[in-house]
């Protein structure tokens, strides 16, 4: 913390969570909770086709079904069926790109773009009678090919997902920082490969839903939205309605889970069950089941490169080539957030002068394409660290070498990669010192012990054990801003209200602690508000790793604010020098005379008269809203290293160990960031070797449930989970943080190809893919071995 | 259209009386019709155990049971475990280690546990993450729930 | 996932359960555990209008030891009472092993072992450990009762030689042999997941410590049990040294078993884990039975 007058109790402790007792009991709140007198149930019919026209759709015998009150299609919203809104233009900044806006529609008027793609929604007194009725719907299909393939998608004879665009280009992006190709002519070695990550879905446990209640007596729309932006979902849903924007209020509860895709906007269902609501004057639930959320909710990851990393003769990156095809789904409505991210950190934590990065998105008939955590970082931390790791082969090298020997030294910082990132600016690594993370990962993981002596003694008693050791940053606390108002109570409570929702990042406790250090009080007397657009309504939501960053500063400004116009007052009160005040345990007093002293509430009261006379200028009470608005990311960084075991015979794979050497600037609960680290890392286990959303050719999610869409177990996670702590504070906010929420997930896929590759080592066989599985090693072996033979 | 069944079922010690149809699920029942929101709904094919409540005294999915079959038996869902107030010392290890954190699962977790550490009041860490390979958490990698039952078990056995 | 509407029937006795089968026929579902149903139900790929509830038929729950040495466990006996029952330890002791391995424990709560011999599922396990153990199905009907020996009980996919107005009604599992080694194992993705291949062995020993009887059974190979006939008589006779093993694995691999394609593996890549898993269980099952390798 930057301000020398506050005492530190609880920010960089670990903090019991306040929210934990009613989480604990079932007594917090999910959008699924919410139970209104009179209220109805919708249902979704969904497409079962990719791609196919629709002639014509019959709900005349589902309107007939007792208790059916009502079936809408995309001809009963009139004029309110529109696509949605571009949520994330194109950067303007980036010369020549070319960016084909194709948004999603709320119900399929005449093609269906995607499975899943909603044809027709059903209200009715119950969900099982609403399901009921979509059996009775009849529509009449012409299927068509189905887009699957990225390569073929961009070839001229292939269907058309968007028939008015002539092709399937949804943007192509070219961005250069010096000269690749002399950078090449110079090189001792060029590698070269192809690299290919496959989807995954984010798979909250809490699946999508939402609960609209329209009044027509008092004109308010109350909306309960299992999103991550409650403030932009208010404005989309009152510019739609033609409501003013103080008509609606979006309450985000409890969220079960957030990990991107709740931050996507307009989805269909938000946009046609308040939209029902107003026209039956009933409140209308939806919650989405878990196969809807397999086909009806945004994914990510799928993009496939073709690299070539030019290096010197002692492993120092003079210039990388990274050209790709990004997979968006059937729409673009996130812009190039995700395939920007990917070319911000295809350059990992490395100095390296030359840079050639194009990347073509493409419109396939699958689910749109939106970020899931990690958001295209770690696509770009999967390719460096693989063409690290086989220049390092190529080269002879040692793996950490290599590594030590690139990275952006800590006098280089503020370190510009020239290119544009996904906030629009040029991509800046504010701050960091990635060497001591290395040698932190290194100690932790045992990296001489075990490459000199276990691995050999381990191997040579049959078992294939490999270690796999990579770098990462990611580029975090994304802007635009985040406010806060920081009230003290009569009670002497004190109340922090922000925009922001919560998906279980702690934010009831994170921003409590830095209203209680501000303001001297106990964490347990600061009561948090987060994601009621009726009680704060400017800011955007909790994505890209910003959470802590920008409204935790946010919160601390105001906090801030209010700790002056504390002393200001007080100061007044004890007849007292400012500089002789201190603020604890609730009270101001006047340091060594413990008698002169007022407590927090009485000063609240004080500030708020109710006779005499306020001076102009002043505000009423000790109150202050404040924003924070970073002008770049904060970049974080680390190192993960794992050591797994390949059965060379099953080809499962248990990982034995995982550490991480990691640092996000200043920690404001470190119980929490731990845990954000874990979760992280299970989802980045997840995309190494069990998660892949299966497609075939048809377009058909094949595995739409969680028998076949595997996510890890307890019994699938390492035995313990090693952390490092590093603090490189940020010098771009006040409080000196950086982002964690997506750390785990960025380089765990790279650091396992690694490790597997190392285990099989014997084998000689290159790991160009993620995700892995048992059968896919089995394949790659049988290709190696066939290889092999004369 | 399928008749209503007249069910008497016990939930967290109180006696209910409902005539619900057949097909209702038992999840639905207890958080809809009894307004017992705790028990929350993740699959309904039985494989994320978000929805486990015990049965007479045994961990089971209530996605995969009808309502009408707990006709004559017992119930405890989370709401029975502990309160604000006074948390079960499974809920408070929880709290301690940090073992929740968007806590969607965490009621399937815990009613997965209370029957567990009846059974194995001393379980190896091998144990524990068999006991809740059943169940699915997308936000804490599971570490701190290993964590939270160690010290559960630790505190319940004194 | 809301499952379609049916009228529900739970009878307390067998009887009356018998007879609303005969009464519905094709348009009733068994409810036993409704681990396997209610899924089923709730992705509305199952619609049954009638459901008749086993689950209050006390008669149908019980593990007894049979006079002949064996185990006789009734259809709806829970998974998880099987997997706890010191009587199973000790007489049945493939079966002991296999049950950690179904599913959670949620899922055993519920399941029952008649019901997971019902539903036949080519992947579940109870079905192949029950054909290697030589297990016999007791089935009831209106007019009277049959036994069904377990390798004539399977017929296909999902398919049983029980008549829709028939229900199982017990399970006999055979004493232990002399001289008897078994084994279950499994490759699954995950702990609990369904396997990619399974196999349950019950081999036995003669007196010159060859094998005189080899059952060896996979599952999530085929349509249901498949039983490695060509594994076994290259067994039978032998001494099981590594190198015979290895013979009757390659026999498993090659002639016994013709797998499918699915998203979770190939043909090609089961047909591999069905060479390792045999290797790997005939080991373990004939040291079980007292075979010593002297190399």
């Amino acid at each position: 913390m930057t301000d020398p007058q506050v005492t530190e109790k609880y920010v960089g402790k670990r903090i019991k969570r306040n929210e934990d007792p009613r989480l604990l009991t079932g007594q917090a709140l999910f959008v699924d909770d919410v139970d209104l007198p009179d209220m109805l149930h919708a249902a979704f019919l969904r497409s079962d086709f990719a791609h196919a026209r629709v002639q014509s759709i019959d709900v005349s015998a589902a309107r007939a079904r007792p208790g059916v009150v009502a079936v809408f299609t995309a001809e009963d919203m009139g004029d309110f069926w529109r696509p949605g809104p571009l949520i994330v233009p194109p950067p303007s900044k980036v010369e020549g790109i070319v960016f084909n806006a194709r948004t999603q529609i709320p119900m399929v008027k005449d093609k269906i773009h995607h499975i899943g793609d909603p044809l027709a929604v059903v209200i009715a007194e119950t969900r099982y009678i609403a399901e009921d009725a979509l059996e009775d719907i009849f529509v009449d299909y012409e299927p068509l090919d189905a887009v699957v393939d990225l390569e073929e998608a961009l070839k001229p004879d292939a269907p058309l997902v968007h028939d008015d665009l002539g092709s399937n280009l949804a943007a192509h992006v070219v961005q250069q920082k010096g000269d690749f190709e002399a950078a090449r002519g110079e090189a001792d070695v060029v590698v070269k490969r192809r690299i290919v990550i496959d989807r995954g879905a984010a798979a909250a446990l809490e699946n999508r839903g939402v609960v609209a209640d329209w009044d027509p007596r008092s004109q308010q729309l109350t909306v309960w939205d299992t999103t991550q932006a409650p403030i932009p979902i208010r404005n989309g849903i009152a510019a739609m309605l033609g409501l003013s924007e103080h008509q609606v209020r979006v309450i985000a509860p409890f969220i079960g889970g957030g990990f991107g895709p709740k931050i996507m906007m307009s989805q269909p269902e938000e946009v046609l069950v308040p939209w029902a609501a107003t026209k039956l004057n009933r409140p209308v639930k939806w919650i989405e089941d878990r196969r809807e959320n397999f086909i009806g909710t945004t994914q990510e990851r799928e993009q496939i490169h073709d690299v070539e990393m030019a290096l010197t003769r002692d492993g120092r990156i003079l210039g990388v080539r990274d050209v790709f095809l990004h997979d968006t789904g059937a729409y673009d409505p996130y812009g190039l957030t995700v395939p920007l991210n990917t070319q911000s950190h295809a350059l990992g934590a490395y100095d390296v002068p030359n840079y050639y990065t194009e990347f073509k998105v493409v419109f396939t008939n699958k689910m749109i394409v939106t970020p899931v955590r990690g958001a295209g970082r770690p696509q770009g931390i999967f390719i460096i660290e693989r063409m690290l790791d086989l220049a390092a082969k190529e080269l002879g090298l040692d793996r950490a070498e290599i590594r030590r020997r690139n990275f952006i030294p800590p006098d280089a910082f503020p370190y510009s990669h020239v290119v544009i990132d996904q906030a629009f600016a040029e991509l800046i690594f504010d701050s960091g010192n990635y060497e001591p993370a290395l040698d932190k990962a290194l100690a932790m993981i045992g990296y001489d012990q075990f490459i000199k002596e276990e691995q050999p003694r381990l191997r040579a008693e049959g078992q294939c054990v490999g270690l796999g050791i990579v770098s990462f940053v990611e580029t975090t606390g994304v802007g635009p801003y985040e406010g806060a108002r920081v009230t003290i109570e009569a009670s002497g409570k004190v109340s922090v209200v922000t925009g922001v929702g919560t998906q279980g990042q702690g934010h009831f406790t994170s921003f409590a602690q830095v209203a209680a250090d501000q303001l001297g009080v106990d964490v347990g007397e600061v009561r948090v508000v987060t994601g009621d657009t009726a009680q704060f309504h400017w800011g955007t939501g909790t994505f890209a790793s910003r959470g802590a960053v920008v409204a935790g500063n946010a919160v601390n400004a105001a906090a801030s604010n209010v700790r002056a116009k504390v002393l200001r007052l007080a100061s007044k009160v004890l007849d007292a020098p400012e500089e002789e005040l201190e603020l604890e345990n609730g009270q101001v007093r006047v340091a060594d005379i413990p008698e002169q002293s007022i407590s927090l509430g009485e000063l609240a009261v004080l500030a708020n008269p109710l006779r005499g006379a306020v001076e102009p200028g002043t505000e009423p009470g000790l109150e202050s809203t404040d924003y924070f608005g970073p002008k770049t990311c904060a970049t974080a960084f680390g190192v993960v290293s794992m050591i797994v075991e390949v059965d060379p015979e099953t080809m499962l794979v248990d990982i034995k160990r995982l550490v991480i050497a990691h640092d996000c600037g200043t920690v404001l609960n470190p119980m929490i960031v731990e845990g954000q680290i874990h979760g992280g890392m299970s989802l980045g286990i997840g995309n190494s070797f069990y998660e892949k959303l299966a497609y075939d050719e048809n377009g058909q999610l094949l595995n739409a449930s969680f028998m076949d869409y595997l996510l890890p177990r307890s019994t699938d996670m390492p035995p313990q989970i090693e952390i490092g702590h590093l603090e490189t504070p940020s010098p771009l906010n006040p409080m000196g943080s950086k982002g964690v929420g997506e750390a785990g997930a960025i380089p765990v896929p790279a650091a396992f190809a690694q490790a597997v590759e190392d285990a099989l080592v014997d084998y000689n066989v290159e790991i160009l893919e993620t995700p892995l599985s048992p059968n896919r090693l089995f394949e790659i072996l049988q290709a190696a071995r066939q290889a092999d033979e004369p | 259209m399928s008749d209503l069944f007249n069910l008497t079922v016990t939930v967290n010690g109180t006696r209910y009386e409902r005539a619900i149809e057949p097909r209702l699920l038992l999840s639905d029942f207890l958080r809809h019709e009894l307004g017992l929101t705790g028990t929350h709904v993740g699959c309904e094919h039985g494989v994320c155990g978000t929805c486990t409540i015990m049965f007479d005294g045994q961990a089971v999915r209530s996605c995969l049971m009808f309502a009408v079959q707990a006709d004559g038996h017992d119930i405890l869902t989370v709401e029975g475990l502990g309160t604000v107030e006074e948390l079960h010392p499974l809920q408070d290890a929880f709290r301690d280690a940090h073992a929740l954190q968007c806590a969607f699962c965490t009621p399937g977790f815990l009613m997965t546990l209370v029957p567990f550490l009846e059974q194995n009041p001393n379980p190896t860490e091998e144990e524990i993450r068999e006991a809740i390979a059943g169940n699915l958490c997308r936000c804490t990698g599971y570490q701190n729930i290993v964590e939270a039952v160690k010290l559960a078990a630790q505190r319940m056995a004194t | 996932m809301k499952p379609p509407p049916f009228k529900y029937y739970a009878p307390t006795t067998t009887d009356e359960a018998l007879a609303l089968l005969a009464q519905y026929g094709y348009d009733a579902k068994v409810l036993a555990g409704g681990q396997s149903l209610i899924p089923t139900m709730n992705f509305r790929l199952a619609q049954p209008s009638v459901l008749v509830d086993l689950n209050h038929i006390p008669e149908l729950f019980y593990i007894e030891p049979d006079k002949n040495g064996g185990v006789l466990v009734g259809a709806m006996t829970r998974e998880s009472q099987v997997e706890h029952a010191s009587l199973i330890a000790e007489r049945a002791p493939l079966v002991h092993e296999t049950m950690p391995h179904i599913a959670h424990p949620q899922i055993r709560n519920r399941g029952t072992f008649g019901g997971c011999m019902a539903h036949a599922d080519p992947a579940a396990e109870l079905p192949a450990v029950s054909v290697a153990l030589d297990a016999r199905f007791r089935i009831r009907g209106q007019t009277g009762e049959r036994w069904v020996p377990a390798d004539e009980f399977f017929i296909g996919f999902f398919t049983t030689a029980l008549q829709p107005d028939e229900l199982l009604v017990e399970v006999a599992l055979p004493p232990t042999p002399q001289r008897c080694g078994w084994s279950f194992q499994e490759v699954s993705r995950r702990h609990g997941d369904y396997a990619l291949v399974g196999i349950a062995a019950l081999v036995t020993l003669d007196d010159h410590d060859r094998c005189n009887q080899a059952r060896i059974v996979f599952l999530s190979v085929g349509d249901g049990p498949v039983e490695a006939h060509q594994a076994a008589k290259v067994l039978r006779g032998q001494s099981p040294t590594p190198e015979a093993i290895s013979a009757a694995a390659e026999a498993a691999a090659g002639a016994d078993v013709d797998p499918s394609s699915d998203i979770h593996a190939t043909a090609d890549y089961r047909r591999h884990l069905v060479k390792v898993l045999t290797r790997r269980a005939l080991g373990q099952a004939f040291g079980r039975a007292g075979f010593k390798n002297d190399e």
